[in-house]
């Protein structure tokens, strides 16, 4: 005897945690089901004396798919899930679905970051799904959230951040998660090379925040579309003004200097950043005046790494003293009377040295 | 022109994309009143349109208020081809009809397509006008109140209840019609919908008029069924029970104008009987607190009210006075000469009620049933619908006859339904034969119940006068015989005291003298379809208790096939019947409660599931083991074996004893009187079956000479019986189920629910099936289920199920469709782990108590309706004030008992969270009559809908169980919006009764049809009733149950 139809709806609609955590992560019914034996659900209260192995499993696994697969539709607009009439479900539940379903695996994300979202990635992630070992079921959820996001934001005005909190009901550390995720796809910032492997997500998600904050159009102007999506293009563009720091050699001895007196005692690396010093100075203000080409604004990662973390990690600087010499580096400037850019250096150099202190580790 | 309707459509919402280039719909709406069609302008370019329509207004009478649904269309507008229809919303405006429901409906509905479900939404608000309209024949019954629930509503008390109402309706089932050929199916659901919610408005208003007649103002206990009898046509009939209710919010205004003294004191307990019944035992929330909320000073000053109870329920007066059981004889025979003149003029002296105001039910006989196996026809005139009806009235006069044989006169907890496969239909009905106190019942005018009122009003100010209190004995001359009655049996299990004469006894019964009284005879075993009444002395807890069985049946035609099943009809009856007492047995347990006996026919065989609640009556004699006799004797191994088997039943019996606490109390023997004779299996099912013959066969399912408890195994058959009685798992630790209203034994509800439907269709592998092979398959299914749904709910362990309610269905061959629909309740463990210790001492103390707690349970006055929800029963019996009975509460302490104040903190954390940021109203459903932690504040209408769902693309929608898990859900959620735009947020006494699947996978195509219904409410948690002030008369005594309640 076989049963055909086998439902169950509740007035107030049940989802196992659980069974919910399996169906996102993407397995079948069948391994959902084996997994719930293995974890010992049977055990649980309720499951009662010689319940048939599995079988009772198996139908309840199979409601709780169902009932996912037609929640799906709403979370994909989570505003609708308050509104909607057909779940009943209280709302600190459905915050809670919601959540879970637009979390995503870090390992997942940090393949994809500054991917373009498009239907070719898609098709790569099975590629993805064998090297993370995540299912590829919850790779494409985990892809199509991303894209979903990042379609619904890329036109609106007003902060990021808020905007993906108001469309996807997210709690903020996610929404802000989501914000870099979209802001990464965006720039197409390169973060596959293997010089950034060791890069967590956290790290890039840190960095963006930093871009986010100081150097898109968001951050003068509050009333731009894709304001915290897209690079201040100006900002950019009179970057190349800080050419002049390397350029002249005179400024760029003055400079040094008032670095090297400032920090004289102060670091334990003192004799190589005075060595390396030109070096370093070079290669941040080269980074700063290339970023108006786009093939280089995908670089910024790359070049922050090559340029400066390398040279500083095979001196092994402690990360207090490249605090303190960013610090000093940026601080300096001002006392150069040649150079005028005072506003600009700083938009620059505060986010440049957040980013390179968030990236400085093993 | 007596009514003016009003509609106005405001917006939607989440629509459906038609318009594929853009993207975007460009949506208008229809409203449609009878024959009167308003448009709203094309609202363009949008999902979520805002039409803020003008009020379209239709003047009609109300007549076609009654009958017609408000009917609204989405349509997408499209300049070049037809305009697309996004769905439909059929609106009940009922509730609108009378002033004591809803004013207004205002929200926002699913826009419903019967192909495509649920396609977004739609706010509308609508008003009606009404217009005094004094024709006296008029053809509307316009304010007459339908409630589903099966007693007396929460906030209303019975001035009478006048009796049973009945009508069908019958017409051409558009599905059936020529033109369904040529239209689309999704014309042809529509059409069918369309004629259903007429036809219902239609019996409504019929059944309406005829309690007007009578006199009364409400229908209680309405049920309204559809039987879909394919070519031959549609047929919608309705039962129910007509009454006189009032409104106790406004008790005062009703007062009698007469001028007497006593008068008031005489309205009071009135006030306080009409709800009681639905605690029966367990009263639901926590008891604890509500203690505190009297003081003593408080309680004392309502003591004169509090002796309000119906004397049946005072047992001490009858313990005292001596009157001893044979003196009962010819009180009886006086009691039953009232009653008989009261339930005289009607027809049929049936009541659709299972639970009943404490002193209603005087005697209860055991069930009745009738069966009747018909053959269709097509219905040549629906106007005279004469068939149908002849059919029905001959069923109900066997049952009225069935009871008459059991000697009563009433029967209650009656109700009705059919099962119909091709052209053969069977008509069921079965209800429970007892003798009723007449004063319920008496007809007529005010003056009329008030004289009647008066005159069992002695029996109260005698009591109090033992108190020390208003002797008052007026004049009640023709009815103090009834008082003596009464007075011998007392409360608790005067029910169980048999209506029949013993020497004239309809059937072989077995008596003993009550176990509880001493004074009158009680059956070994006692058989209800009602619920248990409060005043019911129980030890430990219940449980359900399912009888299955499926039998073969040779594919037949026509005649032939009627006849094939009648003639297997009395042989399943039998083998229910023999399954539900050995399975009562193996319980511990002597009665069952709320028995529903539901026989389907399908093309080649017949399936019988008969469910109920097993309960210990401690009137009853303690049951008999299960003995084992084998016919082979001289086999060594055979006897091993035998021998075997009854000792894993008498380790069965024992084990349940312990899981449901059955641990009466050892009574000598001298106390009895009489010597407990060994137990005799005996039937109180009386049944018969009429074929299409009329021919009438009655059936002795008592088992004759034999010694019935012996089972005899003597042959494999036998042998599988034996085996299935041991498959029944009980439920998993932490679980308890019934399908009553509340489960005895437990009595601290607290207020998480969760109502569910669960329903499984299983096909059959092989075609050579045998009787045992179906049985054991169905009784996997059965069982399967539940197992399920322990595991499901297992996160609100302890919990109850309660009212389980198990549909089973043949819809095509080998397959078997089973349907449950319940609700679990959480409960508060440690409080139910005390109480269960108390109750065997309690009943032994309980009559020279009774007098003590009495005095400490007094009732309040004014007893508020809302305090008297049913699931306070607990609560009442300690703190009681608040409402009915508080001296049947006292007694029932004996069962429930009083843990209460300790457990106090307990429930306090369990509270369900309410959502504040949605703007969805979270409503609530149940089957049950009432709401754990919760006052019912209003009735806001009858809830009766019909849906119909269609798909063409069955695999795409996730098969056969995706398609139906989405439409239930969709049901649900039309049900709660359409509560929410009532301004409600519960539906109780949810229903539903029918759902009928067909699939053709195919074609990639099924279909479903449901039906359900229920009582809109508003609901006030009693924690927050707390916080309101105390305002009207209604709210009075709430201070006292409120207080209990902190908990919740």
């Amino acid at each position: 005897m076989t049963n055909d139809l086998d439902i169950f709806v509740g007035n107030t609609t049940l989802i196992d945690e659980e069974v919910y955590q399996l169906w996102l992560d993407g397995y079948s019914v069948s391994e959902a089901v084996s997994q719930r034996l293995r974890a010992g659900a049977l055990e649980q209260p309720g499951a009662g004396p010689g319940a048939g192995p599995g079988a009772v499993l198996h139908s309840d696994t199979l409601d709780h798919y169902r009932t996912c697969h037609m929640l799906e539709r709403l979370l994909h607009a989570p505003p609708k899930l308050a509104h909607q009439l057909l779940f009943q479900i209280p709302p600190e539940r459905q915050a809670g679905l919601i959540q879970r379903y637009y979390a995503f695996d870090e390992p997942f994300v940090r393949e994809l970051l500054g991917k373009k979202l498009s239907k070719g990635t898609k098709k790569d992630l099975d590629d993805v799904s064998a090297k993370t070992g995540i299912t590829l079921k919850s790779c494409r959820r985990q892809f199509d959230n991303f894209k979903r996001v990042f379609k619904a934001v890329e036109e609106l005005r007003g902060p990021l951040v808020d905007n993906i909190q108001q469309h996807f009901l997210l709690p903020d550390r996610l929404a802000r998660d989501y914000a870099a995720i979209v802001f990464f796809a965006n720039s197409r910032f390169e973060t596959g090379k293997k010089k950034l492997q060791y890069l967590s997500f956290r790290d890039f998600a840190a960095c963006a925040q930093h871009l986010i904050q100081h150097w898109t159009l968001g951050a003068v102007d509050s009333h731009v579309d894709d304001m915290d999506v897209d690079l201040d293009k100006e900002f950019l563009q009179e970057l190349k003004e800080l050419k002049v720091l390397v350029a002249d050699k005179d400024l760029l001895d003055q400079h040094k200097s008032l670095v090297c007196t400032a920090l004289r005692g102060k670091i334990s690396v003192y004799n190589e950043m005075e060595t390396n010093f030109k070096n370093l100075s070079r290669g941040l203000v080269n980074i700063a005046c290339k970023l108006t080409h786009a093939k280089d604004l995908r670089d910024f990662f790359v070049d922050l790494v090559e340029k400066f973390i390398e040279p500083c990690k095979a001196d092994r600087w402690p990360p207090s003293d490249m605090r303190l010499f960013l610090t000093q580096y940026t601080g300096s400037a001002h006392a150069l009377d040649a150079f005028r850019h005072q506003a600009l250096w700083d938009r620059y150099m505060n986010t440049v040295t957040a980013c390179l202190l968030q990236m400085y580790h093993d | 022109m007596p009514g003016k309707l009003k509609v106005k459509i405001v917006a939607g919402r989440h629509l459906p994309v038609m318009d594929r280039a853009s993207d975007l719909t460009d949506a208008f709406v229809e409203v449609k009143f009878g024959n009167t069609t308003f448009k709203t302008d094309v609202y363009p370019k949008s999902l979520n349109p805002q039409w803020n329509s003008e009020w379209f207004k239709f003047e009609v009478d109300d007549e076609e208020l009654q009958d017609e649904p408000l009917q609204i269309t989405v349509l997408d507008h499209d300049t070049y081809s037809a305009n697309d229809a996004i769905g439909k919303v059929y609106i009940d405006i009922d509730p609108l009809l009378y002033s004591e429901a809803a004013t207004v409906i205002s929200g926002w509905f699913p826009i419903y397509d019967t192909i495509h479900g649920i396609r977004g939404e739609i706010n509308v608000v609508v008003k009606v006008d009404l217009f005094n309209d004094l024709n006296r024949f008029r053809q509307s019954s316009c304010g007459v109140k339908f409630f589903c629930t099966t007693s007396i509503p929460k906030c209303y008390r019975a001035v009478v209840i006048h009796g049973f109402v009945e009508e069908l309706v019958v017409n051409e089932d558009p599905e059936y019609q020529w033109i369904d050929r040529i239209r689309t199916p999704r014309a042809s659901n529509e059409a069918r919908q369309r004629l259903i919610s007429l036809m219902s408005g239609e019996l409504q208003r019929k059944i309406g008029l005829k309690v007007l007649e009578m006199r009364g103002n409400a229908v209680v206990g309405y049920l309204q069924c559809f039987d879909l009898e394919g070519e031959s046509g549609l047929v919608v009939r309705a039962i129910g029970t007509a009454c006189t209710l009032d409104k106790l919010s406004s008790t005062s205004a009703f007062l009698p104008a007469c001028n007497s003294p006593s008068k008031e004191m005489k309205e009071i307990p009135f006030n306080e009987d009409p709800n009681p019944n639905t605690h029966s035992s367990g009263p639901s929330t926590p008891l604890k607190n509500q203690t505190y909320s009297f003081s003593p000073s408080k309680s004392y000053s309502r003591q004169s009210s509090s002796s309000d109870t119906d004397l049946s329920l005072t047992p001490k007066t009858g313990m005292g006075s001596g009157s001893a059981g044979k003196e009962g004889g010819p009180f009886k025979a006086l009691l039953r000469q009232q009653t008989q003149s009261a339930l005289e003029q009607r027809e049929f002296p049936f009541f659709t009620l299972t639970s009943f105001p404490p002193g209603f039910l005087v005697h209860v006989g055991g069930v009745v049933s009738a069966r009747s196996v018909k053959l269709l026809d097509r219905i040549h005139n629906p106007d005279e619908p004469e068939t149908r009806d002849a059919w029905w009235a001959e069923i109900r006069q066997e049952i009225k006859s069935h009871a008459k044989a059991l000697g009563c006169h009433a029967v209650v907890g009656y109700s009705e339904s059919t099962s119909i496969c091709e052209e053969v239909c069977i008509l069921s009905a079965s209800g429970t034969a007892a003798v009723l106190n007449p004063r319920f019942l008496q007809d007529g005018t005010m003056e009329g119940c008030l004289d009647q009122r008066l005159s069992w009003q002695p029996g109260f100010f005698s009591i109090g006068s033992e108190k020390g209190e208003v002797d008052f004995f007026p004049q009640s001359q023709d009815s103090s015989s009834l008082l003596g009655i009464e007075e011998t049996s007392p409360a608790g299990c005067g029910f169980c005291h048999i209506p029949y004469d013993e020497l004239n006894m309809p059937f072989p019964a077995h008596l003993t003298y009550c176990y509880n009284c001493r004074k009158q005879k009680v059956p070994d075993v006692l058989f209800t379809t009602i619920d248990l009444p409060v005043e019911a002395m129980v030890i430990g807890k219940g449980c359900l208790i399912q009888a299955r069985l499926c039998r073969l049946k040779k594919k037949a035609q026509a005649e032939a096939n009627a006849t094939v099943i009648s003639n297997l009809l009395p042989f399943m009856e039998y083998e229910v019947h023999t399954q539900l007492m050995n399975k009562l047995k193996l319980r511990g347990m002597n009665a069952l409660f709320g028995l529903r006996i539901q026989i389907s026919v399908g093309e080649n065989m017949l399936v019988g599931l008969a469910s109920a609640t097993g309960v210990y009556l401690t009137a009853l004699p303690t049951p008999g083991g299960i003995q084992i006799a084998g016919k082979t004797p001289n086999d060594g191994t055979y006897e091993q074996h035998i021998s075997h088997m009854q000792k894993k039943i008498n380790d069965t019996i024992a084990k349940n004893k312990e899981i449901y606490e059955i641990n009466p109390p050892e009574i000598p023997e001298e106390i009895i009187g009489s010597p407990i004779p060994e137990p005799r299996q005996r039937s109180k099912l009386l049944r018969s079956q009429s074929e299409s013959s009329d021919e009438v066969t009655e059936l002795d399912l008592s088992h004759g000479k034999k010694d019935a408890f012996v089972l005899e195994i003597d042959d494999t058959d036998a042998m599988e019986d034996v085996h299935s009685l041991l498959t029944d798992a009980p439920p998993p630790p932490g679980f308890y189920s019934c399908n009553t209203e509340i489960m005895p034994g437990i009595n601290n509800w607290t207020p998480e629910i969760q109502m569910f439907t669960s329903v499984r269709v299983s096909r059959l592998s092989n075609i050579t099936l045998t009787n045992q092979m179906l049985n054991k398959n169905f009784n996997d299914l059965c069982e399967n289920l539940l197992k399920s749904l322990y595991f499901k709910l297992r996160s609100m362990i302890p919990c109850c199920l309660c009212h389980v309610n198990f549909t089973v269905a043949l819809p095509e061959d080998e397959l078997i469709q089973v349907a449950v629909t319940a609700v679990a309740i959480t409960f508060d463990k440690n409080q139910a782990l005390q109480t269960s210790k108390v109750p065997a001492e309690k009943s032994l103390q309980r009559a020279s108590t009774d007098n003590e707690e009495q005095l400490q349970f007094p009732l309040e006055l004014c007893s508020d309706p809302l305090a008297s929800q049913p699931f306070s029963p607990a609560k009442e019996v300690l703190e009681s004030a608040s409402s009915h009975t508080g001296i049947p509460a006292a007694q029932r302490v004996a069962s429930l008992d009083k843990a209460s104040p300790l457990a106090e903190g307990h429930a306090r954390h369990r509270s369900v969270p309410c959502s504040t940021n949605s703007t969805v109203t979270v409503v609530k459903m149940t089957p049950l009559s009432f709401i754990p932690g919760a006052k019912i504040t209003k009735y806001l209408g009858i809830i009766n809908m019909f849906f119909i769902r269609e798909t063409t693309s069955l695999r795409e929608e996730g098969g056969v169980s995706g398609f139906l898990h989405a439409f239930i859900a969709e049901v649900f959620a039309m049900v709660r919006a359409h509560v929410a735009a009532l301004g409600g947020n519960a539906v109780v006494s949810y229903i539903m009764k029918q759902c009928v699947f067909m699939e053709n996978p195919n074609k990639n195509q099924a279909q479903c049809l449901v039906n359900v219904s229920g009582d809109a409410v508003i609901f006030v948690r009693e924690s927050e009733l707390e916080m309101v002030p105390v305002q009207s008369s209604t709210v009075i005594s709430q201070p006292t149950s409120a207080g209990g309640d902190v908990t919740t």
